[in-house]
């Protein structure tokens, strides 16, 4: 598959916070359609890297950032509109941040944001999205109840809702698992899996169990560098190139 | 391991958290002991005056004639000056509330660190200006700036102690405002970020929502500021008894006049006993502003 058909091309890309530097010029490529596990120890770099993505990185202060990170070809650091670069990838955060709004309004947000008003217009949104989350039969009767009131699972689900709102191509997960259970985090895959065939699913986890069953290609990184790059089989496999991949994904890292 | 389940606390360290916690009660309970002695007090000293015949408790909320010297017809009304009152800090918050709003959006939402800090200073000094410098300004800068800009021949008025006390309000509800806003958790401006808002629709549709209870605390000091204000507004409003047509107009405040007359209204006449009922109405005010505020922020709370 050459370049050009890549959904997001990352080229030497490297990331300081202040004098520290903390993504040391990576260079990968991300399927039309895939999901990419990332996997990886603390402190490697994964959240750093969707921030980069999505150009959150900008409002940390003192971050310097060199390299390219391509999406639909069109550097991220050149588009015409970071807002609607923004619109294009849905990120859902490790803790769930539910604004403080109702269900109905955080779903509603992004799409009002961007300029959409028609009451019937964001009804069918806002089910939509709750429906794709998983989380729709929930919550259908008490939209208008503050989002901030519902359980940790739900809320994460409801971010996830809320992702999805903007209609991005892209979705990027940062260990959405850790504040759910593991019945819900399924419930959840099985959405993930679903949401596959309409966008590009990042997913960043602890839990290399997670990839394994999710990823299509799973990515290593260690300390601001890729390790290995691979099919998810390979990854988990009997004969990942590297030996530090298969200490890791076997749990005797660190 | 079992050194923590068999340690004993000293002696001294219970009684000394016991005498802490009682401490604390105390300040806590001295707080509505002081303000019911408060009202006590100045209560006491205005009752004696519904003893009088003359005395009409509508009469002094609903006439404007003030002659508390007069030698034939003493009359107390106090209407214009609650109008008074009211004219100047409905002014002032008209001033203020948006200017103090507005810059405490830019400090904490689009302001850069060390423009922050150096205007945070200079904000600071601002509100240390004491009140009766503040009273100095209107009446000889302000004032003279009045007349030259709008041509009325007095230039203490409505509209000058209403500036002043917009100037004077406007650090306080800067810098209250500015922590309510840095007070909301920079997930919420992340997460609305990262779902494709500009600056301007995170400040509006987030920060302003998660924030609005310390934002109306900050309004709400700023009224009871103007309310209370006294000795600027002594100085800068004229202290013309009437009723104000415009903001060119002369008026007296209920606090100004207590200022002004207390001193030579003998203890215990009428004037005297009129003047501290004026207080009880300036209490009953601030107490009703606080106690709608309240309701309000309770109503937000609940949704
Ligand atoms: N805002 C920040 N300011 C300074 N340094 C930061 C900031 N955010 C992250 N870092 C540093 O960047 C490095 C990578 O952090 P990052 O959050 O990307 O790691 P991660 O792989 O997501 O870790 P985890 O698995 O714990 O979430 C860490 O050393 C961290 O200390
Ligand atoms: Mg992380």
């Amino acid at each position: 598959m050459t370049a050009a058909e890549n959904h997001i091309e990352v080229r030497d890309l490297r990331l300081s916070y202040g004098l520290k530097e903390v993504i040391h010029g990576i260079s990968f490529g991300i399927r039309r359609h895939e999901i990419l596990g990332v996997i990886g120890p603390a402190q490697s770099g994964k959240t750093s890297l969707l921030r980069c993505i999505n150009r959150t990185i900008d409002f940390t202060p003192d971050t310097h950032v060199s390299g390219t990170i391509e999406v639909d070809g069109e550097d991220v650091r050149k588009v015409r509109s970071v807002y609607a670069l923004r619109r294009k990838i849905g990120m859902v955060a490790p803790l769930p941040v539910g604004l403080p709004l109702s269900i109905y309004d955080n779903v509603a947000f992004a799409p009002r944001s961007a300029g959409l008003h028609r009451r019937a217009d964001l009804d069918a949104i806002v089910e939509q999205c709750l429906r794709q989350a998983a989380l729709w039969d929930e919550v259908k009767d008490r939209l208008e109840s503050l989002g901030t009131k519902l359980s940790g699972g739900q809320q994460q689900r409801l971010t996830i809702a809320r992702a999805l709102s903007h209609q991005p191509e892209i979705l990027c997960l940062d260990e959405f698992s850790i504040a759910i259970d593991p019945v819900t985090t399924m419930r959840i895959e099985d959405v993930l899996k679903e949401l596959r065939k309409h966008m590009t699913i990042i997913l960043v986890t602890n839990l290399t169990q997670q990839a394994r069953r999710l990823a299509d290609r799973t990515m290593f990184m260690w300390k601001g560098e890729i390790v290995e790059l691979d099919t998810t089989e390979v990854i988990f496999g009997e004969n990942p190139k590297d030996q530090r991949t298969r200490d890791y994904v076997e749990g005797i890292f660190g | 391991m079992f050194a923590v389940r068999a340690a004993k606390r000293a002696p001294w360290a219970v009684v000394g958290e016991k005498i802490i916690e009682a401490l604390v009660y105390f300040c806590g309970f001295s707080a509505i002991v002081f303000v019911l002695g408060i009202f006590v007090f100045v209560f006491k000293e205005a009752l004696p005056i519904f003893a009088h015949e003359q005395f009409s408790l509508t009469e002094f909320l609903t006439s404007s004639d003030w002659y508390p010297t007069s030698e034939s017809n003493k009359r107390y009304g106090v209407f214009a000056m609650i109008v008074g009152t009211a004219s100047v800090t409905v002014l002032a918050m008209v001033i203020a509330v948006p200017f103090g709003l507005g810059a405490a959006i830019y400090l904490s939402e689009f302001c850069g660190q060390k423009t922050r800090e150096t205007l945070k200073i200079v904000i600071e000094l601002l509100a240390a200006v004491p009140s009766v410098v503040w009273g100095f300004i209107g009446l000889t800068v302000m004032s003279k700036l009045i007349v030259q800009y709008t041509g009325t021949p007095v230039g203490v008025n409505v509209l000058n102690g209403g500036l002043i006390l917009a100037l004077m309000s406007v650090p306080i509800i800067v810098s209250i405002s500015e922590d309510a806003l840095k007070a909301v958790p920079d997930s919420y401006r992340e997460a609305a970020i990262a779902l494709g808002v500009t600056r301007w629709q995170l400040v509006w549709r987030v920060l302003l929502p998660a924030a609005k209870q310390g934002l109306l605390a900050a309004v709400l000091l700023g009224v009871g500021r103007g309310v209370g204000e006294t000795m600027a507004v002594l100085m800068a409003t004229g202290h013309a008894v009437h009723i104000p047509h415009g903001v060119l107009d002369s008026v007296r405040t209920l606090t100004a006049n207590i200022a002004a007359e207390l001193g030579e209204a003998p203890a215990g006449s009428d004037h005297y006993r009129v003047l501290f009922l004026t207080g009880v109405l300036l209490f009953t005010l601030t107490f009703a502003v606080n106690l709608i505020a309240d309701t309000i922020v309770r109503g937000i709370r609940r949704k």
